[in-house]
């Protein structure tokens, strides 16, 4: 049945109403407070790399070489923890601050994997895997192209 | 001429089927909530033993009817048909239970208002004379639901407050031509209402305006007034839905604020679960009504209830390519 031209701007006024309605209502989450915890959260594995990094540079490694050992190892920590089920739960209390690569990755990855184990190793996990980090993968190479593109442009 | 339509929407079981029997199955989280009592089986894991959830909620879905059925006291092979639904893709949990179950099935979707719309239809089946039993069921599962509809179960992801928490399990009843137990008296059929809401981590918001048009439908077809339920019931709309279901309400006229309560909020203790704003899922309604509710009845406690069920009909898809959520509000009254 076709509309009218006063019942379409109708809907569109009561979808304007119900909508601001709701935004009102809606709970607002505790910026001020995930600001601070994902601040230190965030902060705090940075700084257990630091550490880490450190004790690899402490036996005579430059700090590109002790870099490789020290990725594997947050790598492994967020894996493990994700594997025992507690990286979702610290992502419940530190937010954005359990988002910080390389845990971060790492933890999307094993927790896709994780998901989807029980649908074949090549159309399950194999390739569902990266269905979280894959856009992390895509745009963080994307961005290095472009910033090496303005790299370029400004020595020419 | 019809002649079991009441107004629009609404129609009126001449001959009410009655609820012979009921099963709920629930998880532990549910199982550690305020109604766990009322639940017939509490489960102790989310895998009911088998290797995966999806598995495992087929099982517990059968489970649940099996449970009906027995406690019905007749035979699986009288019943005439078998509806059920839930909220995976193609309902596979429903069709793999029928399976089972070797009843004429009826696959139904309604995302979370499979209840009532399958109690419903299953009502109009026996009232119409074209059966005299008819089983009911519908499941709902915490990891399925978000491993469908948003992330993968161990993600790093901090939930909205907005954001409800799928109830884990399935609810089942058996409506009889004949027999003792609660009647299903009217039922109003909802239209999809969407008033442009977006955001899949606010169900309740999008869903509101649906339980609020079937309700205003349903009190307009009846000439009822909203006081002479002793609850009006609506589904999942947790705490952010049902405050704007009640204004919605008001708006219109009906003031609900004395009767109303939502499933959502009932099956876990908002405060000290972890569940933002209350309880979702095809099985939230289901059991609280099936098990809790009618109980409550049977103790003397509630005599007449108007029992609103929403879904979202929302798929994993639509709200990636930036659609807008419909909601569907399916409304179903029980008198003892």
């Amino acid at each position: 049945m076709p509309e009218t031209i006063q019942e379409v701007q109708e809907q569109t006024r009561r979808q304007k109403v119900y909508q601001q309605l709701v935004a009102e209502r809606k709970p607002k989450p505790p910026y001020l407070r995930n600001f601070l915890v994902a601040f230190m959260t965030g902060g705090g594995i940075c700084a257990i790399g630091q550490v880490v990094l450190g004790i690899f540079m402490e036996r005579g490694q430059d700090i590109s070489a002790a870099s490789a050992p020290t990725l594997a190892i947050m790598i492994f920590l967020g894996i493990v923890l994700t594997a025992f089920g507690i990286y979702d739960e610290f992502a419940e209390f530190a937010g954005a601050g359990a988002a910080v690569p390389i845990t971060g990755f790492a933890n999307t990855i094993a927790a896709s994997a994780i998901d989807f184990k029980h649908e074949g190793w090549v159309l399950g996990m194999g390739s569902k895997m990266f269905i979280i980090a894959g856009p992390v993968i895509v745009y963080g190479i994307l961005s290095g192209v472009f910033a090496a593109f303005i790299k370029f442009i400004t020595r020419l | 001429m019809a002649s079991k339509k009441i107004g629009q929407a609404t129609r009126k079981f001449t001959n009410p089927p009655i609820i012979i029997g009921t099963g709920t199955v629930v998880g532990p989280m549910e199982g550690r909530g305020p109604l766990a009592g009322d639940f017939d089986v509490v489960l102790p894991d989310l895998t009911c033993g088998e290797k995966t959830a999806e598995k495992g909620e087929r099982k517990f879905l059968e489970q649940a009817a099996q449970i009906a059925i027995e406690r019905s006291g007749i035979s699986k092979d009288i019943v005439d048909y078998y509806i059920a639904g839930d909220l995976l893709n193609q309902i596979i949990s429903a069709s793999f239970s029928a399976r089972q179950l070797a009843i004429p099935f009826l696959g139904v979707y309604g995302a979370c208002s499979t209840c009532a719309m399958g109690t419903a239809l299953g009502g109009m089946i026996i009232d119409g004379g074209f059966a005299d039993y008819v089983l009911v069921a519908c499941s709902s599962h915490y990891q399925t639901a978000e491993r469908q509809f948003r992330y993968p179960i161990e993600l790093n992801v901090q939930h909205k407050p907005t954001s409800q928490y799928t109830v884990t399990g399935a609810g089942s009843l058996v409506l009889a031509s004949s027999g003792n137990g609660a009647r299903v008296t009217w039922a109003t059929t909802g239209k999809v209402i969407d008033l442009g809401i977006k955001d899949p981590c606010n169900l309740g918001a999008a869903m509101a305006p649906a339980a609020a048009d079937t309700l205003l439908r349903h009190v307009a077809d009846t000439g009822q007034d909203p006081d002479t339920y002793d609850l009006i019931l609506t589904g999942d709309l947790g705490r952010v839905g049902s405050e704007l279901f009640r204004e919605l309400a008001k708006d219109a006229g009906l003031d609900v604020g004395n009767n109303h309560n939502d499933c959502g909020l009932m099956i876990f203790d908002c405060k000290t679960q972890r569940v933002g704003a209350g309880g979702s899922g095809c099985a939230c309604p289901a059991v609280v009504t099936f098990g809790h509710v009618l109980r409550e009845m049977e103790r003397g406690k509630l005599n007449k209830i108007l029992l609103i069920a929403t879904g979202a009909l929302l798929s994993p898809l639509s709200s990636q390519q930036g659609e807008t959520i419909p909601g569907i509000g399916h409304a179903i009254v029980i008198e003892w």
